[in-house]
């Protein structure tokens, strides 16, 4: 089916995971994504699909664990505290390699922070802010089309690598009303799930399965040393095949801008202002924040480019671009402190972008 | 009668259940402990009510884990306390299947109180056993939420102090309090007479999830010589002497409908 829609990114996201085929949704309402919670709640029952409201966050990624390890495709949906909460289950989600999708819908912190939009999870969603080592893909969209084309991008992927997938939304983008193409993307085939629970009765060999997060305790590597082999291997394939990203007139560009998600469709905009005035300015905009496109980056600023990073926290992001650059590039930043008003209404806005973007000619 | 004539004489009478996986070389359980008692049980059960190759078990962390290495069904492990949501989760999925998890004390009551109390409030459908030995096993034997007043553990050297640290939790009779709960039932294996009782629960509970009522709960009192630093014998006396008194044994809640 194919139909277009006018509606809000979260809402976006709930159709992008009901055209992927999720079977399970488990939600515990945190502001402000309590429209994807309450999508689920009144459309998954009518399809026969499963929604739990859980009892909290832990609830809702645990829940996330169980149904991933019977093979279908099932997500959960939370904001940056209850994001938090989760951290644990995460870590044993990429131990137990059981593919499943969370999305992270950006609100201010630290801590309890404004329920309102920032972008200040760039970290814990790109470095994991589970114990161990692991990594996750993580899509970034900015755009209610994306939300809903992305989600069912973080399916596929998730079941490619057997691995768990972030979409790291914010407030904005969530909250944002756009007209959407709603229709079902094929990304082609992915593995069977020839491991997953169901019952002796459902396997076709009548063997046991079992689901483990301790990797070698229950034989399914034979050392610790293989599972970590194993987990280096699936991040390289991941770090090898999965880099995206927008890349927005920087052919000619003297000043790239870097961002991701709102703050990526504001520095859209400064960017064709700027261009408009003659300055030759360009955007490389995140699709995956990791893994993180250092090798464009890196080659542009080889090239004599300047950076811009663009992000509404204190500059999470601009350690990446750090890395890609080398270490006498010249990289700016708009921060968090640069909103147009101090109160957690506030928000970056193109005209100190562009104020920015002059600045460093 | 030895031990080892004991398991003898119920092998040659009720056989030995299929669902039993055979151990090799390096039994992880300590010399006396119960929990290959009720991983017994619950194969024993699931097998006679013809739901081996239905049943799905959900493990949680602690010495109760190794159990997924003695029951030949689908299992899923789990971080520390979480089984109930995983179970929620399984039984949404496949109703039709017969979803347990196994804790100890410390994972459900302890740690695993969120997901317990989600599980409770919701009731769902599934199907809970706690092993209750008193102290944390699988880490050294610290004091666990249901270690009896005045217990020596690791970090009660002077004997749990109840006006510091609270009273052991009754998990049966709490349980057994919640409209969704459809059974509750506390058992124990440390006779031949209990081991019989606590098959019973351990079947009714599971019969009530089949039957689609509510929620059903099964306590299963066992030893810990290890960490009561008590031989296997005496622990038996400790269970008889000082657990079973504080637990008392049998059904706190059985209803066939929850209006």
């Amino acid at each position: 089916m194919s139909e277009r829609m006018f509606i809000e990114g979260n809402v976006a996201i709930a159709w992008g995971a009901t055209m992927a085929g999720c079977q399970a949704f488990f939600g515990y309402p945190i502001t402000p994504q309590n429209e994807i919670t309450e999508w689920f709640a009144r459309e998954f029952p009518r399809m026969g699909r499963v929604f739990v409201q859980t009892q909290s966050e832990l609830g809702s990624i645990n829940m996330l664990y169980g149904a991933a390890a019977t093979g279908v495709r099932a997500m959960t949906s939370s904001s940056s505290p209850g994001w938090s909460l989760m951290q644990e289950t995460v870590s044993d989600l990429m131990n137990a390699e059981l593919p499943c999708v969370i999305v992270d819908v950006q609100r201010g912190g630290p801590g309890g922070g404004p329920i309102r939009h920032a972008q200040q999870d760039y970290f814990q969603c790109t470095r994991g802010g589970g114990h161990g080592d692991y990594r996750n893909i993580v899509l970034t969209p900015a755009s209610s089309q994306e939300c809903c084309d992305l989600t069912q991008l973080a399916f596929h992927l998730a079941d490619k690598y057997r691995n768990p997938v972030l979409v790291m939304s914010d407030a904005i983008v969530g909250r944002l009303r756009e007209t959407v193409e709603v229709a079902a993307i094929d990304f082609g085939p992915v593995p069977a799930k020839d491991w997953a629970v169901a019952g002796k009765a459902r396997h076709g060999d009548g063997k046991r399965r079992v689901v483990d997060h301790c990797g070698d305790l229950f034989a399914r590597y034979p050392s610790y040393q293989a599972l970590l082999q194993s987990l280096d291997k699936r991040i390289k394939r991941m770090q090898e095949a999965e880099v995206r990203y927008e890349d927005y007139q920087t052919e000619d560009a003297k000043t790239i801008l870097v961002a991701y998600g709102y703050t990526a469709r504001v520095s859209k905009e400064a960017v064709n202002t700027a261009r408009a005035e003659g300055i030759k300015a360009g955007l490389i905009r995140l699709i995956t924040a990791w893994p993180f496109p250092y090798e464009v980056i890196g080659q542009k600023a080889r090239q004599g480019s300047k950076f811009l990073v663009v992000e509404d926290s204190l500059g999470q992001l601009l350690e990446d671009v750090r890395v890609a650059v080398p270490s006498s590039a010249d990289v700016g930043l708009v921060s968090i402190l640069d909103r147009h008003m101090p109160s957690d209404g506030g928000m970056i806005l193109p005209d100190k972008v562009l104020a920015k973007i002059k600045e460093m000619q | 009668m030895s031990e080892k004539t004991e398991v003898a004489t119920r092998e040659r009478v009720t056989g030995r259940p299929r669902l039993l996986i055979k151990q090799k070389a390096g039994f992880v359980y300590c010399p006396g402990c119960h929990h290959p008692l009720v991983a017994r049980a619950v194969a024993e059960v699931l097998e006679e009510l013809k739901v081996d190759d239905k049943a799905i078990g959900v493990f949680d962390i602690g010495c109760n884990s190794f159990l997924v290495g003695l029951l030949d069904i689908d299992g899923v492990l789990t971080p520390h306390g979480r089984p109930p949501d995983m179970a929620t989760a399984v039984k949404h999925i496949y109703p039709d299947n017969v979803v347990f998890t196994i804790q100890g004390d410390g994972g459900l009551l302890s740690i695993g109180a969120d997901p317990l109390m989600g599980a409770l409030s919701r009731a769902e459908k599934i199907t809970l056993i706690m092993l209750n030995n008193a102290v944390y096993g699988t880490t050294g034997g610290q004091m666990a939420p249901t270690s009896l007043a005045g217990q020596i553990t690791t970090t009660t050297p002077e004997g749990r102090d109840v006006s510091k640290t609270g009273f052991p939790i009754h998990a049966a009779e709490m349980i057994a309090t919640f409209k969704g709960t459809a059974y509750s039932a506390r058992g124990a294996v440390n006779n031949p007479y209990n081991y019989e009782r606590t098959r019973e629960y351990l079947k009714a509970a599971f019969q009530k999830q089949m039957s689609n009522v509510g929620l059903s709960f099964v306590e299963v009192i066992c030893d810990c010589p290890s960490n009561w630093h008590l031989s296997p014998a005496d622990s038996l006396k400790w269970i008889e002497e000082k657990m079973i008194p504080e637990f008392p044994l049998g059904e706190f809640k059985n209803v066939d409908k929850i209006e």
